[in-house]
């Protein structure tokens, strides 16, 4: 057997070995696919849930969905993932998923629902890696500081309010954490901003379709 | 001993003499990040099992067929495609731990104790002595990663088995011994620290059998004295 023949073998062996894994790889995606899109959307309307506490909605949040982008208003890198609960055709709560990145490390990634009257429903913290015992505080796992937002709004407390005690604010930091209480004060107040300043051309019920071709 | 033919000694190799974790030292990238907790611990081991016995198996196989020109890719191959599958079938039924345990799921494929099983063994014995090697190997593996779990979860939360929901297990919220452990413990030294106190027990076990071992053939030879 020359040395062409046998490089020649291999190929093929390696090319049978590469469609025998992609075949394997093809039935186990085929077995899964329908339960993983359903655990998604399971996942999905769990973690908004705490946001919509207390609020009739009867849309299905997964098709009323929209990525919006304000850079320098929204908090981060100005992106937002925004979900619109509507109950009977009228708004019942716009959810904003936001990731603040100010915080001690990595992005916080914040799930904010605002009521159509400018009023916090909820706030929770979807994701995060701050340092466990000092500032992870702001998971509602640890601790319930992150409850004290549900229901203020821009005017609640007023504008030099919307701080942590340290830098003369209304809300508590943690002892010997004060950047990541900072990074969700302040992002949360963004978000209130700028739902205030942009709240006419917001998604509005209804949108979803119309844009869908 | 023949080699090819499965054995409890063959078991013991991955679980006590050359196991992955405390012997070889191989995988310790995923052993170190993921052990905060015993339900964590427990996950990644078992995904590793999975992929460490099939890809055994699997490699054995195809190990008439191998030319050493391709076998790194080969081995590459049939890992991955294993490590995508385990990881579809984690997020299919267990998703909560899928979440959990992030990033290191993929990062399986990485996991040097998987490609140095290949390339050692299955590729040179038949397929049923290779899964038995796997298995010796993955369980030896996954122990290692639930004692270190146990240990830094009790030690550094202060709870044992909290987040079995994780694994599709509700109704029982796990042991909550004390509040708020010894931080130190969750954190990346702690997993160090861990590790290293595992091995040295380890070592200090087999010190004291060797010895027992030498002192009883010592006594014996002096009889025959």
């Amino acid at each position: 057997m020359t040395a062409k023949s046998a490089n020649r073998n291999a190929a093929a062996l390696l090319a049978l070995v590469a469609t025998l894994c992609a075949a394997i790889v093809a039935v186990t995606y085929q077995l899964t696919a329908d339960r993983i899109t359903a655990n998604q959307r399971q996942y999905l309307a769990e973690s908004l849930k705490p946001a919509l506490a207390g609020i009739e909605y009867d849309n299905d949040l997964s098709n009323s969905v929209q990525a919006i982008s304000a850079p320098g208003e929204l908090p981060g890198r100005g992106e937002a993932t925004l979900y619109l609960a509507t109950y009977s055709g009228t708004p019942a709560a716009w959810l904003f998923v936001v990731e603040a990145l100010d915080g001690y490390s990595g992005p916080i990634r914040l799930l904010i629902g605002i009521a159509p009257h400018g009023g916090i429903t909820a706030v929770r913290v979807l994701e995060h890696r701050e340092t466990p015992g000092l500032g992870d505080g702001i998971d509602i796992a640890r601790s319930r500081w992150i409850e004290q937002f549900s229901g203020r709004s821009l005017t609640n407390p007023d504008p030099p309010g919307w701080n942590i005690r340290r830098d003369g604010g209304e809300f508590d930091q943690f002892t010997g954490a004060s950047v990541t209480p900072r990074a969700v004060v302040r992002a949360v107040s963004q978000t209130l901003a700028f739902f205030a300043a942009h709240r006419e051309t917001l998604p509005q019920p209804g949108d979803s379709q119309k844009e869908q071709p | 001993m023949n080699a090819s033919a499965p054995s409890l000694q063959q078991l013991a190799k991955g679980l006590w003499y050359e196991n992955p974790g405390l012997v070889q030292l191989l995988g310790l990238c995923p052993l170190l990040a993921v052990t905060t907790s015993l339900v964590n611990g427990f996950g990644l081991g078992v995904a590793t099992l999975f992929v460490l016995t099939l890809s055994n198996l699997l490699v054995s196989m195809l190990r008439g067929l191998i030319r050493p020109v391709i076998r790194v890719p080969l081995y590459v191959l049939v890992i991955a495609s294993l490590v995508t599958c385990a990881e579809l079938l984690l997020k299919a039924w267990l998703p909560g731990l899928d979440r959990s345990l992030g990033i290191f799921v993929p990062l399986i494929v990485t996991n040097c104790a998987i490609v140095a099983r290949a390339e050692v063994f299955a590729s040179r014995n038949p397929p049923l002595s290779s899964m038995v090697d796997g298995i010796g190997m993955g369980v030896g593996f996954a122990i290692v990663l639930c004692i270190i779990g146990a240990f830094r979860e009790l030690l550094g939360s202060g709870t044992l088995l909290g987040r079995l929901d994780l694994l599709g297990i509700d109704g029982w919220s796990g042991l909550q011994l004390f509040d708020g452990g010894f931080l130190l413990l969750l954190l990346p030294p702690g997993a160090f620290f861990s590790l290293a106190l595992l091995i040295a027990g380890k070592n200090a076990l087999d010190n004291r059998r060797n010895h027992a071992i030498r002192a009883a053939k010592g006594q014996q030879e002096d009889h025959f004295e």
